[in-house]
């Protein structure tokens, strides 16, 4: 078989030679690297990946093919892919092509046969940072020139869905929601409406207004890709539904967002959380969870237990318990709980499953807040 | 939660002696156990009767009792030691049961023992089938299908398996519950496979009920490990996916780590009943393994079986992962939360997490079907595998190709070169599971055969068939190829082809390739297993080669000993090799040096990252090996390379690495040469003026013929360079020696045949002695009880030697100290001696640790392979003597009076093997070794001794009831007087015809019974085999007639003796067994018993001069 040659650039200078994997041509990024051993499909099509080149630590990528079943969005959302080898023959009875037929008929470049280890642990000492893959241009000088110079824009803007859309609840109804889509992974909507929820799904630009128009009995901020910092707009859209006393769960991006619009700072990490078993322990009760995560940002929690805010007291409740980083923040009004913010992904959509209890808080955070109305 | 102050000493039961199913794992996972309560200051009582474990080192426990493991003696200990606390879950299914037992007899309450890790009720919901079942179907809360397990039903008697048969429609599968290994389990396709199985399994199992299920062959075979602590915090450890489907027992299955072909969505709906089968079944703290299949084209899942405990798997999955799950089971059952516990590899992340790897690890069984050359060997649900080996790379292909050449067969690596067989004969032979399968598949391959033609033959996934193609495709590209480039060398490489297999493809030596490959550059570098790909730094240097592009080996400043192991375990070569290895790293790292291990086995102690300051998980083979060496020896200094520790496969090795320029220490490879080359070593005897049985060395059946007639019948045949007698017989006429010599073993110039005199009725003895040029030291010596015949591993032997006297116990020394200076040995020598007449003959000399060097240091209370490890870095046995190492005054030769007496018992492992007639194999002693483990008898004198090891190996010798006994003649007048004291001791004597005319006549009460050959009678007395199987023997006594031919049934003596072990009754087939025996059953109804740990015995062993 005639392999393709293909060229990694990383933006400190270092280059790894490979082969040509799905799509030819040129794509950059940032880099990360996640640790999952399953659900490629999932990780590729998460908007949350927008942007990002994804190097997967798992040996061997492609086993399982490619199905209709299984994608969190619409489309590939990831910039590129770095494997180490690839599987050439598909086998599950749900695949019905081969991942390298995905990736060519969506145009995702990816390179295959380096050490995928080497580039991890340079990831993991050096910090994240920007990388480009290309098939086309093999100079790397002249790649990592390209490198250097690409910036990402706006990311969410990008993968927030155009239009408003539902996805009706499954069984009875209880709860109508808003969920302003900052990249949000379709597993969260499909397991929101299992639970009873109407979820009414609008584009990251919406206002207040845009979400009291569906009269919800809460609001989801959810996603996705980039910097938090970056999005004043829905920074400033979290504090108006908490003035306007909806509750609120944010999850991943969104959580960050949650985070900036009390009052605390957000950093980048290192080389960020990107995995599918990464413990996160519940501070009140030590109970550990494992679960999905796919952030390269982090939210500066002070230690202290109380953090006067402007819409309540905000605590830290959950941690990573690898590195500490904050990952679950409980807003109180009055002992009760307004708002919850998680930086993982209780949803899984690639990933454990046990964590979908956290809607189950959601939902009961929206009992007590319509008993007290 | 921290862990427990209620509690402050533990008793934890190891799984007793190496058996099929049941193996060095738990000395591995029991170890780890020990030295985790010790370190957090809990008082450790240990009990395990197979001495060649490293958990019964006196310095892993505070109390190590060397003792059965049933309940009436746990029961001793519990009353003499009373710990608050049982752990149960790391002796394997032995451990569990046994604690079961005393549970339910209200023992551990009585005295006030809490059962830890698992209870009882969780224990039994996991294990009894029926309750698991219950357990299965009962899940809520799990989205996506309901969990299901096979359709089945419980049966107590054969009527009540046939109508399940009918019922669920042939094949069916059949599972006695509460067996190790599978005992007993299998695929019956109609309804007579299903009577004889269901006798079989019925039999099996202790509570005399199977499972008759519905076949779910050839669908995926999945497991997962699980940990789950006290605050209800669960972690999957690590998925395994077993190449071969169902159908095939796990541990007779290649298996991969991580499972590769299941989505996400699957994947963790297995996750979510796993988690939520450990919460029903109600394991608080501790951890489990689930296996599930996975229908290929559906996708439903069946629930198979779980295990509550520790586990082969979880052992696999430890050193897959490079998660401890038994030192982590430990910490959760003395209240730890996986969160409070830290992750050794980091340092600094907990251990609840779920491990991410980034490679490839691969499991391969290793069988030992040539040991039972009658024994069918087709694989089924009953677990034959006598060992296994593991190997990582960074994809499937290469981890594959590095786990086939760790087997050390030469059959077993993927072999491309040579005649392409026919597609459809290569198909049918991959059809049926056997050893070697996979071979068969890539011939099919290479016969174009495509994917789907040998899935269907199969059902081996796709995906890893595929695979297979890549590798082969790359083979074909290697024999093409006008010029081996670097390219494509390393496309090889990384796709696991050895030196060794493009040698062969190309038609040239191993060496050129090697030379070639070094010269291009092409080299691995070495990766880290750190539980999380990469994600945190590792502190542990835990390593694999793989062609990649960055080594992790780092560099080191302190000289560094590296230790190669003994690679897979095999009947042999087992454990007690790795024992040595273990003490070796031991003793070298207190003496200052980086110790560095070299081995393949997943089960062991010496794959445990925490043995040595250095791990690399490699196939031992030059080429490995050489690799190794050279990464190491780039980083740092290298002091010395030990090859004799291992058994025969470091030492095999030997001259090549030397060739090398490895420095290796110890005993030379010349030295080596002249010890195992049969005329080098004859030339050492008659140099020092020792007698030798006279031999000769046949190269083809006329020159045999010829050495025959020089030294006379019978002769001990054998080819050269052996080990544990491989195709060893005793030949008595010219007949039987054609046979072998032209169709057994096919003597020619290259494999030639060694013929020796065998000594009739000659007392055999073993010697293990340490040499450093100018001292020796006698480690011990061994009696065995069996005459010289029956291979020494397979003889149970008796230390200090009980019948012979100081002069030849000198003779002995002398003989000894004249070998080791003669071949120039520096280090361990182990000697076998036949003292025939008042002549004390040489049979053989091994320069290397031997299979008993466990035994002998348990005996004696001195660590004799730390001390060959010292010798060999350049210690004087004077300097050990005065360190304490060794004794100072005395050494092995001339024990202490107060010296208690062990009796070694080797294990056989006929039950596990059948004829393709569903018969059991025939259980005779013979020249070949068979047995698979060890265990240690020890009291003050022999017959309780005896007595132990009996217990501890088969149970417990009758003190009352019915003895059967049929003799050959030459054994008859030997009879006699043991079966007048068994007489007189009140049992009832039954015998067939002949020797009960003898017995008769001497005065003895003897019942005559009919011999199988005679039939039941026409008034319906049946004969002596039906009573057997009946139970209503206790003690069977059969000596063989005629001499030993290989495979030939002898009648009459096989289906009696083949009788008895399916009956599970107490067997003896010689002479001296008997009377050993007679000695035993006499302490026994004495009640002379006592229960000592080593740590009370030490000072009996080892009195202040």
């Amino acid at each position: 078989m005639k392999t393709v040659p293909a060229l990694l650039v990383l933006e400190d200078g270092k280059t790894f030679h490979g082969e040509s994997f799905g799509a030819q041509g040129e794509t950059i990024g940032h880099a990360f690297f996640s640790t999952a051993m399953t659900g490629y499909q999932e990780g590729l099509t998460d908007p949350g990946s927008h942007q990002s080149v994804i190097i997967a630590t798992a040996p061997h990528v492609g086993n399982t093919g490619w199905n209709d079943d299984d994608n969190e969005s619409g489309r590939i959302w990831a910039a590129g892919l770095v494997v180490r080898d690839p599987s050439p023959r598909p086998s599950s009875w749900r695949a019905t092509r081969s991942l390298v037929d995905e990736m060519t008929a969506q145009s995702l470049v990816g390179i295959a046969g380096i050490d995928t280890r080497a580039l991890t642990t340079r990831l993991r000492d050096h910090g994240t940072m920007k990388v480009g893959i290309s098939t086309t241009d093999l100079d790397p000088g002249s790649l990592l020139a390209k490198v250097r110079a690409w910036q990402p824009g706006n990311p969410v803007a990008d993968v927030t869905t155009a239009e408003p859309y539902v996805v009706p609840s499954q069984g009875e109804k209880s709860f109508t929601i808003a969920v302003v889509d900052l990249g949000m992974k379709a597993m969260a909507a499909r397991i929101m409406a299992a639970k009873g929820m109407d979820v009414h799904v609008l584009p990251a630009t919406a206002t207040l207004a845009d979400i009291q128009a569906v009269n919800p009995d809460g609001v989801v901020f959810a996603g996705g890709p980039g910097d938090p910092a970056a999005l004043s707009g829905v920074i400033d859209c979290v504090g108006a539904v908490l003035a306007a006393k909806i509750p609120v769960f944010a999850i991943g991006l969104g959580a960050q967002v949650f985070g900036l619009a009390l009052g605390l700072t957000t950093y980048p990490l290192k080389h960020g959380h990107h995995g599918t078993n990464i413990p996160v322990k519940d501070l009140a009760t030590s109970k550990v969870w494992i679960t999905a995560h796919g952030h390269s940002h982090g939210l500066h929690a002070p230690a202290s237990d109380e953090i006067p805010t402007a819409y309540g007291t905000l605590r830290v409740t959950h941690r990573c318990i690898n590195d500490q980083v904050a990952e679950g923040l409980h807003l109180l009004d009055d002992g009760v709980v307004v708002g919850m913010a998680v930086q993982f992904h209780p949803e899984s959509g690639g990933g454990p499953h046990e964590t979908s209890a956290f809607f189950d808080q959601f939902s009961a955070m929206m009992t007590t807040r319509r008993a007290s109305a | 939660m921290p862990k427990r102050t209620d509690i402050s000493s533990i008793l934890v039961i190891g799984s007793g002696p190496i058996v099929i199913g049941q193996a060095a794992e738990f000395d591995y996972s029991g170890t780890q156990a020990c030295r985790v309560l010790r370190d957090e200051g809990y008082r450790v009582i240990l009990v395990n009767s197979n001495p060649a474990t490293i958990m019964t080192d006196p310095e892993f426990a505070d109390a190590t009792y060397v003792e059965p493991i049933t309940p009436e003696v746990v029961e001793r200990i519990i009353a003499k030691e009373r710990p608050d606390a049982l752990l149960a879950t790391m002796g394997g299914q032995t451990g569990l049961n046994t604690a079961v037992r005393l549970s339910k007899s209200g023992v551990l309450a009585k005295y006030n023992v809490e059962l830890i890790g698992a209870n009882v009720e969780a224990i039994e919901r996991g294990e009894d089938r029926e309750k698991f079942k219950q357990v299965c179907t009962s899940l809520t809360g799990i989205p996506g299908p309901t969990p299901e397990v096979a359709r089945s039903f419980t049966c107590h008697t054969v009527d009540e398996v046939l109508a399940a048969g009918r019922e669920l429609g042939y094949p069916v599968v059949l599972r006695p519950s509460f067996t190790m290994g599978g005992v007993g389990s299998g695929f019956a396709h109609n309804e007579d496979e299903a009577r004889t199985m269901a006798e079989i399994g019925l039999e099996a199992s202790p509570s005399t009920e199977v499972l008759v299920e519905e076949s779910i062959l050839g669908w995926k075979e999945i497991e997962l490990e699980l940990m789950r602590d006290r605050e209800d915090n669960v972690v999957i450890v690590c998925s395994i996916e077993n190449v071969d489907p169902m159908g095939v027992h796990t541990g007779d299955s290649i298996a991969v780590a991580p499972a590769f072909t299941l989505t996400d969505r699957e994947y963790q709906h297995i996750r979510d009943i796993g988690f939520a089968i450990i919460r029903e079944v109600g394991l608080e703290a501790g951890g489990c393994n689930i296996q599930f299949a996975v229908h290929p084209s559906n996708g439903r899942v069946v629930l198979i079986e779980m295990n509550p405990r520790v586990s082969r798997s979880s052992a696999l999955a430890s050193k897959a992962s490079g998660y401890p799950i038994a030192k982590i089971a430990a910490k959760v059952a003395v209240g730890y939360t996986l969160d409070e516990i830290t992750n050794d590899v980091t340092g600094i992340t907990p251990a609840s997490f779920e491990p991410s790897i980034d490679y490839v690890v691969t499991k391969v069984p290793r069988f030992a079907f040539e040991k039972f050359s009658s024994a069918e060997d087709t694989l089924t649900t009953h677990m034959k595998a006598v060992g296994e080996a593991m190997a990582l790379g960074r994809n499937f292909t290469e981890s594959l190709g590095k786990a086939l050449r760790s087997l050390e067969d030469p059959q077993a690596p993927l072999r491309f070169a040579g005649p392409v067989m026919d597609k459809n004969e290569a198909l049918t032979l991959a059809s049926r599971p056997h050893d070697g399968r996979l071979q068969a598949v890539i011939q099919a391959l290479r016969a174009g055969a495509s994917v789907d033609e040998v899935f269907k033959a199969t059902w081996i996934d796709p995906w890893f068939l595929d695979q297979l193609c890549i590798v082969l495709d790359l083979a074909n590209q290697v024999a093409q190829a006008g010029v081996l480039d670097a390219d494509l060398l390393k496309q090889a490489k990384r796709h696991g082809l050895s030196d060794a297999q493009i040698a062969e493809i190309r038609g040239v030596a191993e060496t050129e390739i090697r030379s070639l490959r070094w010269s291009l550059g092409v080299r691995p570098v070495f990766k880290t297993v750190d539980t999380c790909a990469g994600e945190f730094a590792a502190r542990t240097f835990y390593h694999y080669s793989t062609y990649d592009e960055e080594t992790e080996v780092k560099p080191r400043t302190k000289p560094a000993v590296m230790i190669l192991g003994a690679g897979p375990n095999r009947i042999g070569q087992g454990i007690e090799f790795d024992y040595s290895c273990v003490h070796a790293s031991m003793a070298l790292s207190k003496a200052g040096y980086e110790t560095i291990m070299v081995n393949c086995n997943p089960e062991t102690v010496s794959t445990d990252y925490d043995t040595s300051d250095r791990l690399y998980f490699e196939p031992l083979t030059a080429e490995d090996v050489l690799e190794v060496y050279a990464a190491e020896a780039a980083t740092g200094p290298v002091a010395g390379v030990i090859v004799q520790l291992g058994g025969q496969t470091p030492l095999k090795l030997a001259a090549a690495l030397q060739a090398s320029g490895l420095p290796l220490v110890g005993t030379s490879p010349a030295a080596i040469h002249l010890a195992e080359d049969r005329g080098a070593f004859g030339q050492v005897l008659a140099n020092a003026g020792l007698p030798a049985p006279r031999y000769g060395m046949a190269k083809s059946a006329d020159e045999a013929l010829r050495i025959a007639s020089e030294i006379g019948y019978p002769v001990l045949v054998r080819p050269s360079y052996v080990l544990g007698g491989r195709g060893m017989e005793i030949v008595y006429d010219d007949a039987t020696l054609i046979t072998y010599v032209t169709t057994v073993t096919q003597a020619s110039e290259t494999n030639p045949i060694l013929i020796d005199k065998f000594l009739d009725d000659a007392t055999e003895i073993d010697v293990d002695a340490l040499f450093d040029g100018t001292d020796l030291y006698i480690g011990g010596i061994m009696e065995h009880i069996e005459e010289a015949g029956v291979h020494s591993g397979d003889s149970a032997c008796a230390l200090p030697p009980i019948t012979l006297g100081s002069e030849v116990i000198q003779r002995i020394r002398t003989s000894t100290r004249a070998i080791a200076e003669g071949v120039g040995v520096r280090g361990l020598i182990n000697i076998q001696f036949a003292l025939a007449g008042n002549t004390l003959y040489v049979l053989e000399a091994n320069p290397r640790a031997s299979r008993t060097v466990p035994f002998v240091s348990k005996a004696t209370d001195v660590q004799l392979a730390k001390a060959a490890a010292l010798v060999m870095m350049g210690a004087t046995i004077a300097d050990l003597r005065i360190q304490g190492v060794l004794n100072k005054h005395t050494d092995g030769s001339w024990p202490a009076p107060s010296t208690p007496v062990a009796v070694k018992e080797a294990v056989m492992p006929f039950n596990r093997f059948q004829t393709s007639e569903g018969q059991s194999v025939d259980t005779l002693l013979g020249p070949e070794m068979r047995s698979t483990g060890e265990v240690m008898g020890l009291d003050a004198s022999f017959g309780i001794a005896f007595a132990k090891s009996q217990t501890a190996s088969y149970g417990p010798l009758p003190t009352s009831g019915r003895v059967f006994v049929s003799v050959a003649n030459a054994d008859k007048r030997h009879t006699i007087l043991p079966m007048q004291i068994l007489a007189d001791m009140g049992f009832e004597i039954l015998a067939t015809t002949g020797t009960a005319e003898v017995l008769r006549r001497n005065g003895i009460a003897v019942t005559p019974v009919r011999k199988r050959s005679e039939g039941v009678s026409p008034d319906g007395e049946v004969t002596v085999v039906d009573l057997i199987l009946n139970h209503e023997v206790d003690l069977v006594i059969n000596t063989p007639y005629s001499g030993m031919g290989s495979g030939s049934t002898r009648r009459d003596g096989y289906g009696i003796r083949s009788a008895a072990v399916m009956a599970d009754i107490p067997c003896v087939t010689t002479i001296q067994g008997l009377i050993a025996a007679v000695q035993g059953i006499a302490a026994s109804r004495k009640g002379e018993i006592t229960i000592r740990s080593l740590q009370e015995w030490a000072p009996l062993m080892r009195p202040p001069a």
